[in-house]
């Protein structure tokens, strides 16, 4: 039994108190990027947010953001995969060998790289949801042997990319046209749905959004695009990764808020034992989730190997802790039931944030390790003391 | 302990409780739930440390600021929840923190005999050696104030020590008890149980709404008066005398068998066959362990073991696989320990009340919020749920309101056929009227409810009609009219001795 505080506390302060603390909580990611970003731009002279790094940036931020999105479903059920790093590897190996060896073109090359993923992505949710052994188990050996697998299938050779729309997955650029087309009409999307959704509170007699509180929440995400556009637009246009990374965060957002899939997915993590007893198939929801962040790596593999013009043996490694950081600095919890696609994805670009501003100052690669393992220590300590303060 | 207060983030949840304790006396503390009773026993006991009022022992005024505090001045409190590590020993789990020992090396044999001679005090034949959870959770908890009384305490609390027992177990529970009395040891018993209280205890404090409502010898109340004096009304109709006039068959039940997960052969539910009409209310009576759960858990098709027989909805025979089947049929299910197996503690009212009916509610694979709050708020009106918002997160509910969220996840599906297992268990006098007569108006309205509860009182006021179970298999069948307290506890312990079945029906009473 809880403490006996007796029934509800009569009125709705304490209710406003907790959504402000999760409102701050999830722009506290926010403000934390911005800081990072000010005070790289400070100590690089100004480098750092220029466009043309600012554009390598979000191109960094692309293949992490992209597993962070599989990943943060996976841990939402409270399993884990740690074989995303070596899967990128094999299946983009995969699909650049299919060029280089069987000659085949840009389709081919894709579907293989993706087919791995998911292939990889299904094998291991049976083996996690079905046969029942603990995923962290499953994904460490996959761990293991997807590299191995990668290693095995090129001989430990590097092999260059052929196609070159293949290469454009990962190096060109949208056009500036195209740029201004997706900013309105992601400014059309959010002018539409934030009164629409107030609207719908007070249908309701909910506690409606005021207007200043509407004006927030138009204002802030229109600026970020707005910003965020002409930032890249200023280089080179929004580069084709990001874009890729745009399309599959607002689906993966889409899955895990909107739809009775991704509810379903928060409830097999919250109590496996009452979703069960509700009826929803616990094992089917694990193993999507599995074969979703299977596909996933299958993309962030190709965009990988892309933007490199090459796959290696090696590609990939150590991207599933990066993955996992973005997750859980982003507020997703290791216990299940609790995280989204948007904190994932903002977690993923404070990371290549850290990578890429401390690349820029040619801090050495140990330091740069040492930072990130702090930092991400740190981040969860400060949200752990936060709740326990709630 | 006077003046005691209390308060949380906007909450007063004590507001000048005083208690006081004579040596070899059975205090019973008694009040609904948040009266304050768990609040006031973890200042007690040193858990809670910012309060106002003062703590006298012996007269001199204590303030604990730790739990390590309150037993060093010979307090020890037994908390609902177990505080003990299942896979160490009996012996282990007493010393726990405290083991004999020289230079850090633990005194094996040393631990091992005082800790036995503690148990024999007790007169419990438990081999310290073995591993705590092979016990029962009786004995667990019997273990858990063999714990308490290696302190060598002089006050003991007890909160709610029965909720899990079984007869047997409560009553060699209140023998030492008694006997720890004789010796000289204060007690402090919090329970909801009332019969309990009047046999056991040497006075009676009510706490209501964080205040003292009256303390007083046992001897001076009887039962209707303590509980209106806790819910601070008069509940003379705690169930509601309706007249229901069950239909058709809808559900039946043919040869059901359920194994046991954990050995085999011997099953725990042993060919149990029985028909519910519409409309009806069915009791389901036994002993713990007699496997009634376990027969709601197959007939569900949630039991983790084989189960066979068969199950008829509407006199067809349906297959019922997995607890997907039987909530396509129209079955609902709520279980017993609604923490652990009926609600995501950590959603919201909104989404845990739109789990099962999701796809019926909001959308087959894209969800409408509107329409789910729209459902939502009829419902947590129509069961006068108190919660801040729909938005507010379960976890923060009181037990009476976390039991309506669970009952209103099945309701939104529109179930015909309602489970309920323990429905009352842990929740206040008045939500359990609530929730009693929501089952009567459930049943008027065509519902068919099976209803599992270790209150008699509970079955025999509500059910058209009552099965006992014992040992897996179906004793024998009562209806509304036939059944008194003295034949459903008889036929479920198996004994017809008269002396015996009185004793055991006043002490579930």
């Amino acid at each position: 039994m809880e403490p006996e505080v007796g029934v509800s506390p009569s009125g709705s302060s304490k209710h406003r108190l907790r959504f402000s603390g999760s409102v701050i909580r999830s722009y506290s990611l926010v403000i934390a990027i911005a800081a990072v970003w000010v005070i790289f731009d400070a100590l690089t002279g100004g480098i750092f947010l220029e466009p043309r790094n600012f554009s390598n940036l979000m191109r960094q931020t692309a293949v992490t953001g992209i597993l962070s999105v599989g990943m943060v479903m996976v841990i939402v059920t409270a399993e884990i995969d740690l074989s995303v790093g070596s899967l990128v590897g094999l299946s983009g190996m995969a699909a650049v060998m299919m060029q280089t060896v069987a000659h085949a073109g840009l389709l081919a090359s894709l579907l293989i790289g993706l087919g791995v993923g998911l292939a990889v992505g299904a094998l291991q949710g049976v083996l996690a949801a079905d046969a029942r052994i603990p995923s962290f188990i499953v994904t460490l050996g996959g761990l293991l042997a997807w590299r191995g697998a990668a290693q095995g299938i090129s001989g430990g050779n590097t092999y260059p990319v052929e196609v070159p729309s293949f290469t454009a997955l990962g190096q060109s650029y949208a056009s500036r046209t195209t740029g201004i087309v997706l900013m309105v009409l992601s400014l059309a999307a959010i002018i539409w749905l934030v009164p629409h959704r107030r609207a719908m509170q007070k249908r309701h007699g909910l506690k409606s959004w005021s207007a200043a509180g509407v004006s927030f929440r138009v204002g802030l995400p229109s600026i970020l695009i707005v910003a965020f556009v002409i930032l890249l637009n200023a280089y080179a246009g929004i580069p084709i990764p990001v874009l890729i990374l745009v399309a599959i965060a607002c689906t993966g957002s889409f899955l895990i808020a909107n739809t009775t899939f991704g509810r379903r997915l928060y409830a097999v993590g919250g109590n496996p034992e009452a979703a069960r007893l509700s009826g929803i198939n616990v094992r089917g929801q694990i193993f999507r989730a599995f074969c979703i962040v299977g596909l996933l790596s299958g993309v962030a593999g190709i965009i990988y190997a892309a933007r490199l013009g090459s796959a290696g043996p090696d590609a990939g490694t150590l991207l599933e802790l990066d993955a996992i950081a973005a997750c859980v600095i982003g507020g997703a919890s290791l216990m299940g039931g609790r995280g989204t696609v948007l904190g994932a994805c903002l977690g993923a670009l404070f990371m290549a944030s850290l990578d890429n501003g401390m690349s820029l100052k040619d801090v050495p690669d140990f330091v740069q390790n040492i930072v990130k393992g702090g930092i991400l220590v740190i981040a969860v300590g400060l949200d752990v003391l936060g709740r326990q303060r709630d | 302990m006077s003046h005691i207060t209390k308060t949380f983030p906007g909450v007063r949840a004590l507001d000048g409780v005083s208690l006081d304790l004579r040596a070899g006396e059975i205090h019973a503390l008694v009040g609904e739930n948040g009266a304050g009773k768990s609040t006031l026993m973890k200042i007690l006991g040193g858990v809670y440390v910012q309060y106002g009022g003062e703590i006298r022992i012996d007269g001199k005024t204590r303030r604990f600021r730790s739990v390590r505090e309150s037993e060093d001045a010979g307090i020890a409190v037994v908390f609902q929840e177990l505080s003990l590590v299942p896979e160490l020993s009996v012996g282990e789990n007493i010393f726990l923190g405290r083991e004999p020992s020289r230079l850090g090396v633990i005194e094996w044999e040393k631990l091992f005999s005082q800790a036995a001679s503690l148990l024999r005090e007790l007169n419990l034949e438990i081999d310290p050696r073995v591993a705590l959870g092979t016990l029962g959770t009786g004995r667990q908890q019997l273990v858990e104030i063999a714990k308490a009384l290696s302190h060598s305490a002089r006050i003991l609390v007890l909160d709610e020590p029965t909720a899990a027992l079984t007869e047997a177990e409560s009553e060699s529970l209140f023998a030492i008890l008694q006997a720890l009395r004789q010796r000289g040891i204060g007690i402090i018993y919090v329970s909801q149980r009332l019969a309990e209280v009047f046999q056991l205890s040497d006075r009676i404090t009510v706490l209501r709404d964080g205040k003292t409502a009256g303390t007083g010898p046992a001897s001076q109340w009887d039962q209707p008066q303590l509980i209106a004096r806790m819910v601070g009304r008069e509940v003379s109709q705690l169930f509601p005398q309706t007249k229901r006039t069950p239909g058709e068959v809808v559900f039946e039940a043919r040869h059901v068998s359920a194994g046991d997960p954990a050995r085999r052969g011997r099953p725990v539910v042993d060919d149990v066959s029985f028909s519910l009409r519409r409309g009806e209310v069915l009791g389901i009576a036994g002993l713990m362990g007699a496997g009634r759960t376990e027969l709601l858990m197959a007939l569900f098709g949630a039991w983790p073991a084989r189960t066979s027989g068969e199950v008829l909805i509407d006199g067809k025979p349906v297959k019922i696989e997995h607890p997907s089947d039987a909530i396509g049929h129209g079955i609902g299910f709520v279980t017993e320990d609604r923490k652990r197996s009926g609600l995501v503690l950590d959603e919201s009212v909104l989404r845990n009340m739109t789990l099962v009916a999701l796809e019926r509610v909001s959308g087959s694979f894209v969800t409408n919020e509107s329409s789910e709050i729209a459902a939502s708020t009829k419902l947590s009106q129509s069961l006068r749920i108190k919660a801040s918002s729909l938005f507010t997160v379960v976890r923060t509910l009181s037990g009476g309101n976390q039991q309506k969220v669970v009952l209103a996840k099945w309701l939104m599906n529109e179930a015909r056929v309602l489970f309920l297992d323990e429905p009352t268990r842990g929740i206040d006098v008045g939500a359990k009227a609530e929730i009693y007569q929501l089952i009567d108006r459930l049943a008027q309205s065509g519902v068919a409810v099976i209803l599992v509860s270790s209150e008699l009182p509970e079955v025999l006021g509500l059910c058209d009609r009552i099965l006992v179970l014992r040992e897996g298999r179906i004793s024998s069948e009562f209806s509304r009219a036939q059944a008194t307290p003295e034949a459903v506890m008889a036929c479920a312990i198996g004994q017809s001795a008269p002396g015996f079945t009185r004793h055991g029906a006043s002490a579930y009473e």
